[in-house]
């Protein structure tokens, strides 16, 4: 009896090997990376899959690794309710196309989280039906969890309320 | 000229009310439709939450949340600090049950790390926790009571909570902010003293549950103001990601210490209250229920609480006893380590998550191996069962608003980070 985590692994294989870059599991915590070009595909077979039915997106977080290549990541903590599975499902993303399809289509539950992501690295959520700023007020310019954002703030940025 | 100077006035978030698309529409002859502004400062709100409340009459038809008045950015605090520096600010997520957040913190780093725990603070945590859920609950359970017109129950979950917070002091040396669970182990041992005051809260706790549900339970105005109110259906709660009471009040047996089990939830009997009916009542029944099931849970732990040491055996990643620093050269020197540089965990990323008061509270953690965490993550209950609120508020009355927002119980420290 394989269980949920074999399955897992072998349905993904069979059904998009190639668009598979890399399956790490660390400390009980399965990461799966994926190529963005399948994102949509992969989240609706995870979705829909009777096996797996990974029903719920928990939350949607974004990474900067500050490096040349692939900058940004992009990290879907799924959860399915029927085998009480969690892994992560990741992406890569380069600076220079900071696009992102949204997978609020699939789990409606992923609005905020990804509005929190656009809000703190500036990465957009194609089709998202109301990608505003969700922490930092409408008019801050600035994406504070980039890793070049200093610590203290940029003074100046934000503005102070007219008399 | 006009129009474009209007529009730039316009704030996004109106907009985003405006554009909302809206199913339900009434007769509307004297061009009632209007836009409330509810928040952040209202009493009802339960912190600085702000709704935007696109109103027909009295009717709600639409709603928009706006959050972050008390974003802190410990996010990004968290990069910029040793894994042990940020243990008090996990207090400060949910204010209400800092205990909890703690515990949530340090198992997700000893993950990352792969401390093992000694069984004796595996125990005090579980303690910790299910207090920090008694506690949490009776704030809940007040301010929806409150919220809806009962006072007394406000005052008399207070003085429950009040004893929890003597037991507190005595226990972790605060009465608020505990900062309790350190990284492989607890700041300090459970005194037998704390012990024999949680016993005695424990004999004596049960009963004054009961009174407070007889006074609501046969209350008809609290009946009918939490009714039937704020509906969300088995499929929308699970589509809307929501965790904790609110998920289970919808009739889903989704609890983390059962399904993913973590300290020492699976060697302990306790069951899980589920209702179907996903109103605000069901939410309140959910909650009277837990804490019932905490106190099953605390005698339990209590019972079975081993002796032993508190903290891991591990001195390059726990820090050592505080008098051994004074007196010994090794400890001296990892502690000036651990202080200076942080416990360096391994390369690699986890996710860790609890049961919280409020849901489910998570933390994702990106390694380099540096002495910071790279990238903290924090899943906040609040923030998301708070994303539920247009689909609970619509369709109700103005008045219904507070019960709604008592009813999910949302923390804003949590919710804004």
């Amino acid at each position: 009896m394989e269980n949920i985590k074999e399955l897992l692994i072998r349905k993904l294989k069979e059904n998009f090997n190639s668009d598979i870059e890399a399956i790490v599991d660390f400390q009980n915590t399965l990461t799966i990376l994926i190529k963005k070009q399948c994102l949509i595909e992969v989240c609706k077979f995870l979705k829909n899959d009777p096996d797996l039915h990974f029903d719920m997106c928990k939350d949607v977080i974004g990474v900067d690794y500050y490096r040349p290549e692939f900058r940004y990541e992009v990290v879907y903590n799924l959860y399915s309710l029927k085998n009480n599975y969690r892994f992560l499902l990741k992406i890569k993303l380069s600076e220079e196309d900071m696009h992102v399809p949204t997978v609020v289509n699939i789990w409606p539950g992923a609005n905020w989280p990804e509005r929190e992501v656009y809000d703190f690295f500036g990465i957009i959520f194609d089709g998202h039906p109301d990608l505003r700023r969700i922490y930092m007020p409408e008019e801050f310019e600035y994406f504070p969890l980039r890793k070049e954002f200093p610590l203290m703030g940029i003074p100046g940025s934000l503005e102070l309320p007219r008399k | 000229m006009f129009e474009a100077k209007e529009k730039i006035n316009k704030s996004k978030i109106l907009e985003a009310l405006e554009n909302q698309d809206v199913s339900i529409y009434f007769d509307d002859p004297l061009d009632s439709d209007m836009v409330l502004n509810m928040g952040p400062q209202h009493p009802a709100t339960h912190g600085v939450l702000r709704l935007l409340i696109r109103l027909d009459g009295e009717t709600i038809i639409g709603v928009v949340p706006d959050i972050g008045y008390l974003h802190r950015g410990y996010e990004k605090l968290a990069e910029n600090m040793t894994y042990h520096e940020y243990i008090p600010h996990t207090d400060r997520l949910d204010y209400l049950s800092p205990l909890a957040n703690n515990v949530a913190y340090c198992l997700a780093v000893e993950k990352l790390a792969g401390i093992e725990v000694p069984r004796r603070a595996q125990f005090i945590r579980v303690i910790a926790s299910e207090m920090a859920r008694i506690m949490s609950h009776l704030v809940a359970i007040g301010s929806t009571a409150m919220d809806v017109g009962a006072l007394t129950v406000l005052l008399w979950a207070f003085r429950e909570r009040e004893k929890l917070q003597d037991i507190q002091d005595v226990f972790t040396g605060v009465r608020f902010t505990t900062s309790y669970a350190r990284i492989g182990g607890l700041a300090q041992d459970m005194s037998d003293e704390a012990i024999n005051m949680l016993k005695d809260f424990l004999e004596q706790f049960p009963e004054k549950l009961n009174e407070i549900e007889k006074l609501l339970l046969k209350n008809r105005i609290f009946i009918q103001r939490s009714e039937g109110i704020g509906v969300i259906s088995k499929e929308t709660a699970i589509a809307m990601g929501l965790t904790g009471p609110n998920l289970r009040a919808s009739g889903v047996a989704h609890d983390i210490r059962r399904d993913e089990p973590y300290l020492v939830y699976n060697e302990l009997d306790f069951d899980i209250p589920i209702y179907e009916e996903g109103d605000a009542l069901a939410r309140f029944y959910v909650r009277i229920d837990e804490m019932k099931e905490s106190v099953k849970i605390i005698h339990q732990a209590i019972e079975k609480l081993p002796k032993g040491p508190i903290n891991a055996a591990n001195p390059k990643r726990v820090l050592p006893n505080k008098e051994r620093i004074y007196s010994k050269m090794e400890e001296l020197i990892y502690d000036f380590m651990l202080i200076n540089f942080g416990i360096n965990p391994p390369v690699g990323e986890v996710y860790h998550a609890v049961e919280n008061s409020k849901g489910e509270l998570g933390f994702y953690i990106s390694s380099m191996g540096q002495g910071s965490p790279w990238r903290l993550k924090i899943h906040s209950p609040s923030f998301i069962n708070i994303q539920a609120l247009p689909i609970l508020l619509k369709g109700h009355l103005v008045s219904d608003v507070v019960a709604i927002i008592g009813s999910i119980d949302p923390v804003m420290g949590e919710a804004d980070k």
